[in-house]
């Protein structure tokens, strides 16, 4: 492994949503293999900060892969060329020395950008709103043992429910849909049996949300299941189209 | 040092504690549901005890405003909780009740913490599970169905729940779906991207807060009946912690320095097994769940400067330090005992990894024995996202080799001083989850955190908070009174001078620096030499940062450096804090260990003759904090000390 590297970032500047917005490079020299590459940023920031110059604006909270908070493109991909892996995750040992990467955020009408590398994902909390969840009050449960549910059944809907919300599926889509995000909750719900009385209902609903918000539709071309950090299948779209016409 | 004080009445209820939360809830004082609109409630914080607060009291039909600083409620910190959560299910039939968990939190904490919580939360795990299942939450289950369970560090039964490494994440979604399930039916109003920076009190009470809106940069105020802080705790005042990056104290500090007393802020949770640090500019450390100590044994080279790489040591070569010392518990000894033995080990050069000043940063935890007993489908099935995670932050496959570990802050059990009913000692303002002072002690077992937020939200604070409103005139507070308009001056008034600062140094070097200090003064051990130079050298750093802080103004609202100055600026206060507590317990007790204080075996040794209460901070603007104490009875569980053994 190298003591160090070179990379030179080709970052989105766009100082606020009404702004136009261009590219911009910054070179940074003698880099460790084991920063990760929001850390790359945060260096570059301290050094714009110091220089007096406004830092670059991106999404970040965990930095561990589980709060969804970050995303956006690395040449053009939706967090970057690791499969299953957001970018917060990413670290240097994983790009060559020398190499340009071009960082930009998500694009799709439905995700606004907000500053630089930042978009607005509301619109998923939005689509959730209509009915992605079980209503109950607390205080109405049963016994958590009183419905059985299989190990392989329980095991498929976590899978389905690993959904970080972060936005690659819609990113990495010439639809901007959000097909992958949404089949995933239905999914999760659906497989289970607490789910299930509501689940007609939310399956129509979750889908009309999604189009008022802006996405678009599916046309099968996965890529979605190719960006996901959590490796959610695309099948489960297939699987949704079908449950809209239960 | 003062005495107990008038103001720190607790509202315990007497009698025995097995039914004294029945026994509370019997006698607090109803809203009936046609008048339960005409309150409002503001909650701070989306995090397991915020949104579950703000979902069950809109259920209740209360209106409920939600402020949270994240885009989505779906990001707090909660999310990323990765071991699961404990319930007095018995369901392994091994001799669990919830007499055992009360006991096993009340030895947990060493002996610092409420009884009556205690118990109350013992009490309250088996319903979480119930209402969490109901919500949807896909909990790992048993080929026939039911609930599947395991044990966690502290503990000697199976009682922990979980849904892989990602138990938080899936909680916290039930708890965003109940949530958004009341945005939908318009009674909680959702406001993302906002920083509470001001809690506005009203003649004495908590009646609202000063927010400062991320995308336009204007100042806000929102008015309520009732205050919730549920803004989760303050490990970031290390810099490196498992913490997400944004996690701050700013909502809990504003309300201290209101008036707010902060209990036991010393009492700061180092968890032993995460990845251990690397590059100057690492930004956070990450968790390997505590779950792993199930199936990985922890183990050190014998000789010190044994630099072979970890297979090529013999077994007759290793030393499995804490099953040597704690035959009983051995892996699964509570998360401060690993920590010390870890760091002690380190501190004699025997830690493994990249050498730095005194040796290596880091002690092996092995998968390899459970891998050969269960085989590597078994190990994947259970840790897989861990596994993968580690592998993408090291480089290293924890399969085939080690992983390599060492203790990062990761909870803080101290936070706002609250009584048996989550009220501050600001009338009007509940402080619920990791933002209180909690029912955790000294040191918090595994796998209760999600327990405890959830018993906040869920079911003490829906209780508690209406009784509150129940009992009081609450007369309207409008938009513009002037506590509204102090409050919101005194915040324009903070960032003008922030910005005023003109200096060409990011207020990143100084968490980094604060977080230096902290950790090597307030740590894992502590002394009081050095935590008395600690608070010189503080002060030396708060006086750079008034003169040195680089925060330009460029004219857009939305403004990161400024949203971090505001943050690390109420982290110094905190910091401050702490060091005086950390000063004035004299005693070692849970994770708070002082060197002058412990066994001849190394051991914490707790003082109860002087010690044995909650220290309660009370701010005074212009002088030194002053140190209530509220005492601490035990008629259930007789304090002795904790031997794992």
């Amino acid at each position: 492994m190298p003591g160090s590297l070179s990379l030179t970032l080709r970052i989105w500047r766009q100082a606020d949503p009404d702004s136009p917005g261009a590219f911009e490079d910054h070179r940074l020299e003698g880099l460790s293999p084991d920063l990760s590459l929001l850390e790359a940023l945060d260096l570059l920031n301290g050094r714009l900060v110091g220089e007096g110059r406004r830092p670059v604006g991106f999404e970040h909270d965990c930095r561990e892969g589980i709060c969804g908070s970050c995303g956006f493109l690395v040449n053009g991909q939706a967090h970057g060329p690791r499969a299953r892996t957001s970018v917060c995750q990413l670290y240097l040992r994983h790009f060559a020395d020398g190499a340009t990467l071009v960082l930009e955020p998500f694009r799709a009408r439905a995700f606004p950008v907000l500053q630089d590398l930042g978009v607005d994902r509301s619109a998923f909390d939005r689509i959730l709103a209509a009915g992605g969840y079980c209503s109950v009050n607390a205080g109405q449960a049963p016994d958590a043992n009183a419905l059985l549910i299989g190990r392989d059944q329980a095991a498929s809907a976590f899978d389905t429910a690993t959904c970080i919300g972060c936005g690659a599926c819609v990113a990495s889509c010439r639809n901007a849909s959000a097909s992958l995000f949404v089949a995933a909750k239905l999914a999760h719900l659906g497989q289970l049996p607490q789910g299930q009385p509501e689940r007609a209902r939310r399956a129509v609903a979750l889908q009309q949300r999604m189009g008022a918000e802006g996405f678009g539709g599916c046309s099968s071309h996965l890529e979605c299941e190719a960006a996901c950090p959590k490796g959610i299948s695309a099948d489960w779209i297939s699987w949704m189209h079908r449950e809209g016409r239960r | 040092m003062s005495g107990a004080s008038a103001r720190l009445d607790p509202h315990l209820p007497g009698g025995p504690v097995a039914t004294a939360w029945q026994r509370c809830r019997d006698g607090l004082p109803l809203v009936a549901p046609g008048n339960r609109r005409r309150f409002t409630i503001l909650v701070v914080g989306s995090g397991l005890a915020g949104a579950s607060a703000a979902a069950t009291l809109a259920e209740q039909g209360y209106r409920v405003r939600l402020v949270t600083y994240h885009d989505s409620p779906r990001r707090a910190h909660s999310v990323a909780a990765q071991g699961g959560i404990n319930a007095a299910r018995n369901d392994a039939n091994d001799g669990d009740s919830i007499e055992r968990l009360f006991r096993d939190t009340v030895k947990g904490g060493d002996f610092r913490a409420r009884e009556a919580g205690c118990h109350r939360l013992a009490e309250l795990s088996l319903a979480i599970i119930d209402h969490c299942v109901a919500q949807g939450v896909p909990f790992a289950r048993e080929y026939g169905g039911t609930l599947a369970n395991r044990s966690f560090g502290g503990t000697q039964v199976s009682r922990t729940f979980y849904a892989r490494g990602q138990t938080g994440q899936q909680l916290l979604y039930g708890a965003t779906g109940a949530l958004l399930r009341q945005v939908e039916a318009g009674r909680v109003e959702l406001l993302t991207r906002r920083d509470m920076l001001e809690l506005i009190v009203v003649d004495g009470v908590a009646r609202g807060v000063v927010v400062r809106d991320q995308r336009t940069g204007a100042l806000q105020t929102f008015t309520a009946h009732a205050v919730l802080l549920a803004s989760g705790g303050y490990s970031n005042v290390y810099h490196l912690s498992t913490n997400a990056l944004r996690s701050n104290a700013t909502a809990i500090w504003r309300a201290h320095l209101q008036g707010a007393l902060f209990a036991n802020p010393c009492f700061t949770q180092i968890h032993p097994t995460c990845i251990p640090p690397g590059d100057a500019f690492q930004s956070k450390l990450t968790l390997m769940s505590e779950s792993l100590r199930n199936d990985g044994r922890v183990w050190l080279p014998a000789r010190v400067d044994d630099d072979r790489p970890p297979e090529r040591i013999p077994e007759h070569e290793r030393d499995y330090f804490l099953e040597r010392r704690y035959p009983s518990f051995g892996n699964m000894v509570p998360r401060d005992v690993a920590s010390r033995r870890a760091r002690e080990l380190c501190l004699e050069g025997r830690g493994v990894g990249p050498r730095g000043r005194s040796g290596g940063q880091g002690v092996y935890l092995d998968l390899a024995e459970a891998i050969a007993r269960e085989g590597r489908g078994a190990i994947v099935a259970r840790y897989g996202n861990l596994l993968e995670m580690y592998e993408r932050i090291t480089g290293d496959d924890p399969l085939t080799t080690p992983l390599r570990i060492y203790p990062a802050p990761h909870y803080t059990m101290g936070g706002l001083w609250v009584d048996y009913r989550l009220m501050s000692t600001i009338p009007g303002l509940f402080v619920l989850g990791e933002a209180n002072f909690s029912e955790h002690g000294a040191n918090r077992l595994g796998a209760s955190a999600l327990m405890q937020g959830l018993a906040d939200g869920t079911f003490i604070a829906p209780a508690t908070v209406p009784a509150w409103l129940a009992s009081q005139p609450l007369p309207p507070v409008a938009d513009d009174h002037p506590a509204c308009r102090a409050a919101m001056a005194a915040v324009a008034e903070r960032i003008s001078a922030l910005r005023a600062v003109g200096g060409s140094r990011p207020v990143d070097d100084f968490h980094r620096a604060l977080g230096q200090l902290m950790i090597d003064a307030c740590g894992i051990s502590r002394t009081g030499p050095r935590l008395g130079r600690a608070l010189v050298e503080l002060a030396e750093l708060r006086a750079a940062f008034a003169a040195e802080l680089a925060l330009p103004d460029h004219g857009t609202a939305i403004d990161p450096e400024l949203e971090k100055a505001l943050r690390v600026e109420d982290l110094f206060g905190l910091a401050e804090l702490m060091l005086r507590d950390a000063l004035a317990r004299e005693e070692s007790c849970g994770a708070h260990f002082r060197e002058e204080h412990r066994t001849d075996d190394g051991e914490a040794l707790r003082d109860d003759a002087r010690f044995c209460h909650i220290a309660a901070w009370e701010h005074r603007e212009g002088a030194e904090p002053v140190r209530h104490q509220e005492p601490l009875a035990f008629t259930s569980v007789t304090p002795a000390r904790r031997d794992y053994r």
